[in-house]
């Protein structure tokens, strides 16, 4: 017994894998053997999945219009039905991740343990940190269904680093008939055009929320982050009021932000936003209200109205700049 | 066209969180409000009744206690009826035990063309109730979605990728889940309170839908440890003085970033 054969839920993002599925793939490496399930072209990223560990790739091939979740999670029921059963199941806390985890612990009648930060095996047991009140506490889970165990991690919890194993083998795991569970199929895909680095991988990232006032003010947030050749964020509260999409969230159920420099305009700092950007290298906060738990976070507070303060700051670092 | 919706009650999120020190489940004493992630399934699936011209809204609900003033605002929102699973057992279920009892107590409700839930809730975020309710009842799903139409038997959702959204569509009756901001909740109205104090909430059981192995004794995990994480040092705050950009030139200048 003991925990050897790990899964990866793969997914490629402009022909190569996403770094979360590298994240996960260096990490499962160094629990056991490690194959990674790519739910689409396995192919055509098999080299890179076999630098970072993986000794198979299980690939569905094309899936034809259908959604991943239901469509990845009979594919890997159907190679566990084959007798290949993994003993891990590692997701990224994703769109894809969710929905094929989701199904598939159903499948497999299995719990399953979202948000995880950590994992450790030790013997037969697998444990998994899960950060909740905002990362102000951690709590460790166990299995106690038997495996398949279904774990999903946050992304950038772990360290991608290439090893020095070889080329992985390419297994086909075709999509089996779905049924009516099925009935859903894409149409039309449209892919949001954004400049500038992206929100989670920029270096520095610079986000605005409900103390802008109002969704023109929030053109200070993007032009400083312009000015520091970052990335534009926002918190929930912005989001939800329609000011800016979705894909600028930063928080809970946004994107996780680990930036050189992490400037927080007009936000307060519910635990639902601080969660994604709380492992910030240095932090930068400007809020009027000296009680905003945002500063107790901060390496530099500023207690002052953000519509004095980013004014300044954009001029001064423009002229610079100029 | 009929619509359930699955909503959560929750504490008041304004209030901070705290464990229970006996069993480490998330203290749910007092008083229990609508999650505001699930107004938004509330409202999309008023609006679709609305356009449909006719039918009717019902809300699901699962709490291990009797609470049901969470449920109450959104019948107050407009919807017509709910089902309370209550139960004493269902404490320390797991998400997949949690989606077995949703799935029972909207198959009690009969047949609806769309089943909708909120992408996660706010205390728990699992993520995963949503797609584990659909796979129990054998249906089609569309997840996160920021738009939903209904149009002669069949859904039409944009879904929110992490490049950009797809348009998906996928033939009722179907499970959506939606975003936040998919619509504007409406605020119960004076009229709509006073109504829903009236309207039906059949109160079940666990085993009154045939779900057994519920709470601790169905979930397949155990908390095994709850730590303090390690505390982030508040660094430097200062006042504004009318130069206090010149604060945060100096701290980029220190990091080189300018």
């Amino acid at each position: 017994m003991g925990i050897d054969n790990i899964w990866v839920f793969a997914e490629a993002a402009d022909g190569a894998p996403t770094s979360a599925t590298l994240e996960l793939l260096t990490k499962a490496r160094s629990l056991g053997t490690v194959s990674a399930f790519v739910v689409g072209d396995g192919e055509s990223i098999a080299a890179a999945l076999g630098e970072y560990g993986a000794a198979k790739v299980f690939s569905t091939g094309d899936l034809a219009g259908n959604l991943p979740g239901v469509a990845g999670a009979s594919a890997m029921q159907a190679v566990i039905d084959g007798g290949d059963t993994p003993d891990l199941i590692m997701f990224p806390q994703n769109y894809s991740g969710r929905d094929v985890m989701s199904r598939l612990s159903v499948k497999l009648d299995k719990t399953v343990l979202t948000n995880n930060i950590d994992v450790t095996v030790d013997g037969d047991a697998v444990k998994v940190t899960t950060p909740i009140f905002g990362g102000e506490q951690l709590v460790t889970t166990t299995f106690t269904s038997g495996g398949p165990y279904l774990a999903a991690f946050r992304p950038k919890s772990f360290e991608p680093a290439a090893g020095d194993a070889g080329a992985a083998e390419v297994v086909s795991a075709p999509v089996p008939d779905l049924g009516a569970t099925g009935g859903a199929k894409v149409t039309a895909v449209h892919v949001e055009e954004s400049t500038g680095p992206k929100l989670d991988e920029a270096a520095v990232v610079v986000s605005g929320g409900r103390g802008l006032g109002e969704a023109d003010k929030f053109a200070m947030v993007d032009d400083l982050a312009k000015l520091l050749k970052g990335a534009a964020g926002a918190s929930r509260a912005i989001v939800d009021a329609g000011w800016v999409p979705y894909s600028m969230q930063v928080g809970q159920t946004g994107k996780v932000v680990k930036p050189n420099v992490y400037i927080a305009a007009g936000i307060s700092g519910a635990t639902q936003h601080m969660v994604g950007m709380k492992g910030s290298k240095n932090i930068i906060a400007i809020n009027k209200d000296q009680e905003a738990p945002i500063f107790g976070v901060a390496d530099l507070g500023i207690v002052g109205d953000v519509h004095k303060v980013m004014p300044k700051l954009i001029e001064a670092l423009s002229s610079r700049a100029g | 066209m009929n619509v359930i919706v699955c909503v959560k009650q929750i504490p008041d999120p304004a209030q901070p969180g705290e464990l229970d020190p006996s069993d480490n489940t998330l203290k749910r004493e007092g008083k229990l409000i609508l999650d505001e992630s699930d107004s938004y399934g509330v409202e999309m699936a008023l609006q679709l009744v609305d356009a449909a011209g006719g039918g009717e809204v019902s809300i699901v609900s699962m709490a291990p206690n009797g609470e049901v003033s969470g449920m109450r605002t959104a019948l107050a929102m407009g919807a017509a009826k709910g089902v309370l699973v209550s139960d004493a057992e269902l404490a320390g279920s797991d998400a997949l035990t949690t989606a077995k009892v949703l799935a029972a107590a909207a198959q009690k409700l009969g047949e609806a063309d769309l089943i909708i839930a909120g992408t996660e809730s706010s205390d728990g975020y699992t993520g995963t109730v949503p797609e584990q309710m659909a796979e129990v009842m054998g249906l089609p799903s569309i997840t996160f979605a920021k738009s939903v139409t209904v149009e002669g038997g069949t859904v039409k959702v944009n879904r929110q990728t992490e490049a950009g959204y797809d348009e998906v569509e996928c033939p009722t009756p179907a499970v959506v889940s939606v975003t936040a901001g998919v619509v504007e909740p409406r605020y119960p109205s004076f009229k709509g309170i006073m109504a829903a104090k009236s309207k039906p909430v059949d109160t079940v059981t666990a085993a009154d839908l045939g779900v057994t192995a519920v709470g601790w004794a169905g979930a397949g995990q155990q908390i095994v440890d709850v730590a303090q994480a390690p505390a982030r040092e508040a660094g430097e705050v200062v006042e504004d003085d009318g130069e206090a950009h010149l604060k945060i030139i100096e701290f980029l200048e220190g990091l080189k970033v300018i």
